[in-house]
């Protein structure tokens, strides 16, 4: 599966399109992590957990939108997008987009 | 007597928050810096979309990403800032040092990966903590940077 954020794949024709696929994923964040970051919002810097725990979200959704394209009999997703939002207290929505193609 | 130890942790939170904020942050930027100058080789491009595909053999999406938060000093001048409005300087070089470590993050991979360029290459923001400022006061943002490596 090839995945890139530009409107087609280099040095390759687009066969087919397959439309929009998509995929999300919401995460809360938990108590133990939100306390260690209370201490660590005192002296600032790179919350750590944080930043795994919304890699590791993001990577759900791009596998989700994926496996959508491979059900459809895609072998690339171009025109990628990321989006964040935060839906409920605590909580964010991690969201990949892109348009499954197949490519020769 | 409460008031006043409460008065004393105040003064030692925002004394220890400068300081060991001030610290980590020139720390970052220093790293930051080095990393650049290492990783200048590589051109980073903003476009790519609506425009002739570039020529190359493979392309890959890479994605770099970064939750940082402000220190207790920084919170505390930002909220007596928002006072009397203007700039806040103190979330500025947040946000800056943010996205400098999200952009490099990506190309450090791409370039493991034996990427030439990285076009069309996009950043988002999002903040994390509870912008209304209860939820223990965590100002924290998240910054990522995406875009399609070519070789």
């Amino acid at each position: 599966m090839i995945l890139t954020t530009l409107e087609g794949v280099p040095g390759k024709t687009i066969a087919e399109h397959y439309g929009l696929v998509q995929g999300s994923t919401i995460r809360a964040k938990n108590i133990g992590k939100d306390i260690l970051a209370g201490f660590k919002n005192i002296i600032g810097g790179e919350l750590k957990a944080y930043t795994e725990l919304l890699h590791e979200a993001r990577q759900e959704a791009l596998d989700r939108m994926v496996r959508q394209a491979e059900l459809q009999g895609a072998n690339a997703v171009i025109n990628i997008r990321f989006a964040t939002s935060s839906v409920a207290q605590g909580a964010a929505e991690l969201f990949a987009y892109g348009t499954a193609v197949r490519v020769q | 007597m409460a008031d006043l130890i409460g008065l004393i942790v105040f003064i030692g939170l925002l004394v220890l928050g400068y300081c060991a904020g001030t610290y980590f942050e020139r720390k970052h930027y220093r790293e930051i810096q080095v990393r650049e100058r290492k990783t200048k080789h590589i051109p980073l491009i903003t476009f790519g979309a609506k425009q002739p595909l570039p020529p190359a053999a493979a392309a890959q999406l890479f994605v770099g990403s970064v939750v940082v938060s402000a220190d207790y000093f920084k919170i505390v001048t930002a909220s007596l800032r928002n006072l009397i409005g203007g700039r806040v300087v103190a979330y500025e070089s947040l946000l800056d040092r943010g996205r400098r470590e999200a952009l490099l993050r990506m190309k450090e991979q791409a370039i493991r990966w034996g990427a030439t360029q990285v076009v069309n290459v996009r950043l988002e923001t999002a903040s994390i903590g509870n912008p209304t400022g209860d939820n223990n006061g965590l100002v924290a943002i998240e910054v990522v940077a995406y875009g399609t490596g070519l070789r």
